[in-house]
């Protein structure tokens, strides 16, 4: 399908999964008949019924705590959590129940059927609870996936794979590129592989590695760098847990040199998860610190959104200051 | 999508306040402690197979709590939990069920997993942790479950099975089983967060779901008046427009009455009850509290003379189904086989060391991998320090 945008393309993915097998449900709060507050559920109701795209009542530990047993009774349930900001009444049903389902039990019971879709992310003007990019909060919990689309190929092809995936995984959609980025999409109902980062631009100087909407960011910077000679490598993780350290690490032994970028703030980002590992692996391999560029370790503010997110010129000077420490 | 509040229907032109107390919950007793029948009482569809098998479970029950919380005295598990005078509720409801009926447990419902088999060696695997436990030693006593019983397992988190209830209810309903999920909790359970959202969900989306509230007086040391102001549990599913029973926890009979009627409510009409059980919970919390802290000797004692084992008792020998000689084999059968299986399961070797790192997903990423192999090799060095594992670790 060409040039359609992402909230198109996760719009196409929910009616792929949704035709190809009946287990799958869609439901949240206004995602039914008027589907969802962004229309990522446009038409599905019309389509496939009440009985398996519909609204809930407005609370998220009731829709994670639902989508749990729906799970485990077998079925592919999609919850739509209204926005990342918003997930936090359900943080016990996803950290204390879908994490630790499969294990608990000695594999009788799983949720594995499970995915959790939320707008991720700034760049709306949406303050402080609508613009959070929660991602770290579960990267630290055993038994969950986390996964975030750059763009709408990749999120039709990542939300299919979360979808059919046999682990509970939450997908964290870009929402200031939900109509902001189109492209081609492929017919068809084929997945990309989750726990795979992509190589998004090769590069021989250094390696630039972030998720979601910063990989916009990382491109803007790289084209920056290239004006004065600088040839970056950029990385999309793709899916943040289980992450996918050999590609970034196979990167590094070759640039020497590494940039971590996400917007969440700095302090216990998985930035820090992914720079601690990286100079496990590639020690004798680094020409200078690994860098982090990262919101700050503020709330996410409103009136200084533009102050505080990590943007391209901010990437850009981390590319200067590590090729010249 | 319309507005369907029917916002005028019932307009006055003086303010009137309801009182939190204006609506007054009976409470269903067939049963009086002598084991007679009240002379208006409707009685369950019970049979003498399935009275008898309602009593077995009760000994079995007191026999697994008597000897486990000795052996926790004793230093031989580290925890345990007893269900002493409220066994007619998970025992009574559960009898009311189909095999095909999923259940969700809290914690103290190893009545209603024993009525369906569970079979004492299994439950002594559990508390013991042991290699042959379904949990793989992955949690503390009592965190029972079993997938071919469909018995979820335990988790020790208040309330968080309430809303996968209606999950698995609707699921029920989406794959056009004849079956329902019922839910236990307790009173103290129904404050948290899980409760309102799981009940209320159930109402608006019309599944086949059983709440069972045992309200048993207690939340570790806690009253009921310092948990609820309102008329009990109940109360709150009139509000959520759901249907409402509220029954004598000690009385197997009306426990078993009530299920049966809201079983058929839930799988023919697709309509959500809430059961609360009123009972008292005899024993401590769990192995880690004493209740002589927080309650009279007498208040207990009051419980004592209500209890449900011997009510059932009084009305089985009426019937002409059992008798004092019954009732002490039995005793010293299930009292023999608790301890000949916790003496077998105490042998049992923990898990292998590869269980630490299986199930927390379908199947290992690289990083967990990666720490297995890590994990492995250190033990092989101190195999001294962590006995438990390395004995089986074999050759690299």
């Amino acid at each position: 399908m060409s040039d359609i945008n992402l909230l198109q393309a996760v719009n196409l993915a929910l009616d792929t999964a949704m035709g190809m097998d009946d287990t799958v449900l869609c439901f949240g709060e206004d995602v039914g008949h008027f589907g969802g507050v962004f229309r990522a559920t446009s038409h599905l109701q019309e389509k496939y019924g009440r009985e398996r795209c519909f609204n809930t009542p407005i609370t998220e530990q009731g829709i994670v705590g639902f989508a749990n047993g729906l799970a485990a009774q077998g079925m592919r349930p999609v919850a739509e959590i209204q926005f990342a900001d918003y997930i936090f009444p359900a943080f016990d049903q996803i950290v204390t129940e879908s994490a630790k389902f499969r294990y608990r039990s000695g594999n009788e019971f799983n949720v594995g059927g499970l995915t959790i879709r939320a707008p991720y992310g700034g760049g709306i003007g949406g303050g402080h609870y609508h613009s959070q990019s929660p991602e770290a909060f579960f990267t630290h919990v055993p038994g969950l996936k986390v996964v975030v689309p750059r763009n709408p190929e990749q999120a039709k092809g990542l939300l299919l794979a979360a979808i059919f995936d046999d682990d509970p995984v939450l997908f964290f959609e870009p929402k200031r590129l939900y109509r902001a980025a189109s492209g081609d999409v492929p017919e068809g109902s084929d997945a990309l592989p989750l726990g795979s980062a992509e190589v998004v631009r090769s590069g021989s100087d250094i390696t630039l590695v972030a998720w979601g909407a910063q990989v916009q960011v990382l491109e803007q910077a790289a084209d920056m760098a290239e004006q004065d000679g600088v040839s970056c490598e950029i990385i999309d993780l793709r899916t943040l847990l289980p992450w996918d350290r050999d590609t970034v690490a196979d990167s590094v032994y070759r640039t020497g040199r590494l940039i971590i970028n996400h917007e969440a703030p700095r302090t216990s980002g998985f930035g820090a998860e992914i720079a601690a590992a990286i100079q496990e692996t590639c020690f004798l391999y680094l020409e200078s610190p690994i860098m982090r560029v990262t919101g700050v370790d503020t709330p996410f503010p409103l009136a200084l959104e533009k102050e505080y997110m990590p943007d391209h010129l901010k990437t850009y000077e981390a590319i200067k200051a590590s090729l010249h420490y | 999508m319309t507005d369907q509040r029917k916002a005028d229907a019932h307009i006055v032109h003086k303010p009137r306040f309801l009182s939190g107390h204006a609506m007054k919950i009976p409470t269903l007793r067939v049963l009086q402690q002598n084991g007679k029948v009240y002379k208006d009482a409707d009685l369950p569809d019970i049979d003498e197979t399935l009275a008898l098998k309602i009593h077995d479970t009760f000994l079995f029950v007191r026999a697994l709590d008597e000897r486990m919380l000795a052996s926790q005295r004793q230093g031989r598990i580290s925890f345990y939990l007893t269900a002493t005078g409220e066994e007619a509720t998970d025992i009574g409801s559960a009898a009311a069920l189909e095999p095909g009926d999923v259940i969700l447990p809290q914690y103290r419902e190893q009545g209603a997993l024993a009525f369906r088999g569970f079979g004492v060696e299994r439950f002594m695997n559990q508390i013991f942790g042991n290699e042959r436990d379904l949990g793989k030693g992955r949690q503390m006593p009592i965190h029972y479950g079993c997938a071919e019983l469909n018995y979820h397992t335990v988790g020790s988190a208040l309330g968080t099975q309430i809303p996968q209830t209606t999950g698995v209810a609707h699921a029920m309903r989406a794959q056009g089983q004849p079956n329902c999920a019922i839910c236990y909790f307790g009173e103290g359970a129904a404050s948290e967060g899980d409760f309102h959202g799981g009940l209320n969900m159930a109402s608006v989306l019309k599944v086949p779901a059983l709440f069972f509230c045992r309200n048993n007086g207690y939340a570790i040391s806690t009253p009921t008046h310092e948990q609820y102001a309102g008329d009990g549990i109940a109360a709150r599913g009139v509000g959520y427009g759901m249907q409402t029973i509220r029954v004598d926890g000690n009385d197997v009979l009306a426990v078993l009455l009530a299920t049966q009627q809201a079983r058929r409510l839930a799988v023919e009409e697709h309509e959500p009850i809430l059961i609360e059980a009123m009972t008292y919970r005899l024993g401590a919390h769990s192995s880690s509290d004493d209740p002589s802290a927080y309650r009279s000797r007498k208040e207990e004692d009051v419980w004592r003379r209500k209890d449900p084992v011997a009510r059932f008792r009084h009305w089985l020998e009426a019937q002409g189904w059992w008798d004092e000689e019954r009732e002490n084999a039995a005793r010293e059968r299930h009292r023999n086989q608790v301890m000949a299986a916790m003496k077998a399961a105490e042998k049992v070797p923990a898990p292998p060391l590869h269980e630490l790192f299986s199930d927390v997903y379908a199947s290992p990423p690289w990083h967990i991998r990666e720490q297995e192999e890590n994990l492995t090799a250190h033990i092989r060095r101190y195999p001294d320090e962590y006995k438990k594992t390395a004995w089986r670790l074999g050759d690299e």
